[in-house]
């Protein structure tokens, strides 16, 4: 193994273990934290509520999308009664919890980041240390819970919205039974697909929160070194998202 | 020997003494302090007393490592070699809840202010109070009130950290220090960046605090004829060690060449102003060719 191998390997393994022990303290602040329900809620609203338009945007066209995509394919089989099952299974069981923490890491993992790291790198969080109060419990943990819990709500929007968007072009531009499409979906999805959906949503949601939490909180604290954990939470979630997608994907099947 | 006989041969010192680093009444004791950071030492075996209710100025000139002692005394670093006590417990040693109860004893006033970027000037003062007690809310906004009016900022509560100057936010930040009546009151730089008004306020404030409620406090500053005039005993950091200790006064009339440039402030002189770096003459002829 070269020299700069081994340099990457062993960095990947110092960040994991920091990211790992970094998780034990979080979770052991979160349950202080949860006392504090305000500065949860207010999180939620941060990172969730201001993801909304952009989430509801994606949703809608993801489903037109897949309301043009799928009734061409079916359409070649004399199948397109069938666009209702496909479509809500495609949305709750991959592109919903996908494609929501992929938005959220986009839009609110990154502004999480950028904030920690800001805090850092003006001394509020080392501020708030020699006040005495832990910045895990006060910054940290709440904006994580709020991630956490902001990611399945955001996931189960943009599912429905997806399926109105996806109901937009079958049923009302190609003339796609209303009834047929509706009955379709609802017979088909059964509460394992959407127990998959909502594991997925959790699990990427915890995975993504996490990531910019620390990211934020290791920073280095110049603007280079926040540009730079912004990338990192970017970078590292969509992969996480995409590798946690699949080995969900194969646990459940 | 007895805790009596302790007592009895600290009094005697101090009055022989007056003001003096004796320990009897030490709030901080830096013993031997070695700290470096890679393989730069910034402490090569530091050593300096903090007296209960006397202002102490650390002086020296820049990256003599006085912010880094404020964070060792926080607790914030630990010394490699040496020991760092606040109010007689050596700060490496304490646990997580010991250190954050040494710290509410202890109020810090940051450089650049620290504010909470997301809570109002009332809110930013009034966070700690919030944190540490249960009080009612009409007391908690006497309190902040009180603060803030003794900064003169009383109108400002309803503004942003974001909208503040720099020399308002440091009021604001000592307001917040000051806030849960703190035994030791921390200082960094307290006095860059502010207009002559607002220095002269903040300097009765520093000395009418310690005076009034008599807290400790540690003042960490350049600015040699502000800190003269309220410090009761100051120490001159250079190399890494304590090159000078002594009242204001006696450092005024030090014969040291270290002190005098420094209280001179002169660019010549045992001090170098210039960063180590190759033969001038030679570098540039070096770009010459």
């Amino acid at each position: 193994m070269s020299d700069g191998a081994r340099v990457g390997v062993l960095e990947l393994v110092r960040k994991t273990g920091e990211t790992g022990i970094f998780f034990v303290r979080l979770l052991a602040a979160c349950v202080p934290a949860l006392g504090r329900p305000r500065l949860i809620i207010a999180q939620i609203y941060n990172a969730g509520a201001r993801s909304l338009i952009i989430i509801m945007l994606s949703g809608l066209f993801t489903g037109m999308v897949l309301g043009l995509q799928f009734y061409d394919v079916l359409n070649r089989f004399g199948a397109t009664a069938a666009l209702g099952t496909a479509v809500a299974l495609a949305l709750l069981k991959e592109l919903g919890p996908v494609l929501t923490a992929l938005l959220f890491a986009g839009r609110a993992g990154t502004a999480l980041t950028s904030e920690i790291g800001l805090m850092r790198a003006t001394d509020q969080l080392t501020a708030m240390d020699v006040m005495a109060v832990d910045p895990i419990r006060h910054v940290a943990a709440p904006r994580f819970l709020g991630g956490l819990i902001a990611v399945p709500l955001l996931t189960a929007i943009f599912t429905v919205v997806g399926l109105f968007g996806a109901q937009l072009i079958g049923v009302q531009f190609l003339g796609v039974d209303h009834g047929i499409f509706w009955s379709q979906a609802q017979s088909a999805v059964a509460l394992k697909d959407v127990t998959e959906g909502v594991v997925k949503s959790v699990v990427f949601g915890t995975v993504v929160s996490l990531i910019a939490v620390n990211e934020g909180y290791h920073s280095e604290p110049t603007a280079e070194g926040i540009g730079r954990a912004t990338t990192r939470t970017v970078v590292a979630s969509s992969v996480m998202i995409l590798l946690l997608d699949y080995v969900l994907t194969a646990v459940f099947l | 020997m007895s805790r009596q006989d302790e007592d009895e041969r600290s009094r005697v010192s101090d009055s022989q003494n007056k003001p003096n680093t004796d320990v009897t009444d030490a709030v901080i004791e830096v013993r031997g302090v070695h700290y470096a950071i890679g393989d730069r030492p910034i402490f090569d075996g530091l050593d300096l007393t903090v007296k209960r209710g006397l202002i102490t100025a650390v002086m020296g000139p820049s990256g003599t490592g006085k912010t880094t002692l404020l964070r060792l005394i926080t607790g914030e670093i630990y010394a490699g070699r040496g020991r760092v006590a606040v109010f007689g417990r050596d700060i490496g040693a304490l646990t997580t809840r010991e250190l954050y109860a040494t710290r509410r004893r202890m109020g810090v006033l940051f450089q650049n202010g620290a504010l909470l970027t997301d809570l109002n000037v009332y809110e930013n003062v009034a966070f700690p109070v919030r944190e540490h007690t249960d009080l009612p809310e009409p007391l908690i906004h006497k309190l902040v009130l009180t603060k803030l009016e003794a900064v003169g900022l009383r109108g400002a509560a309803e503004l942003m950290p974001a909208e503040l100057s720099g020399g308002m936010a440091r009021r604001v930040a000592l307001a917040r220090a000051i806030v849960t009546d703190p035994e030791i009151l921390i200082y960094d730089e307290p006095f860059v960046g502010l207009d002559p008004i607002s220095l002269g306020v903040i300097l009765r404030l520093v000395k009418q605090m310690n005076d009034a409620l008599k807290i400790t406090s540690v003042v960490v500053s350049h600015d040699v004829h502000e800190v003269a005039t309220i410090a009761d005993y100051s120490y001159l950091l250079s190399e890494g060690k304590v090159v000078a200790s002594g009242t204001p006064a006696e450092l005024a009339s030090s014969e040291s060449a270290t002190v005098r440039q420094f209280m001179t402030g002169g660019a010549e002189g045992p001090v170098r102003f210039h960063y180590p770096a190759p033969d001038y003459a030679e570098q540039l002829m070096e770009v010459s060719r």
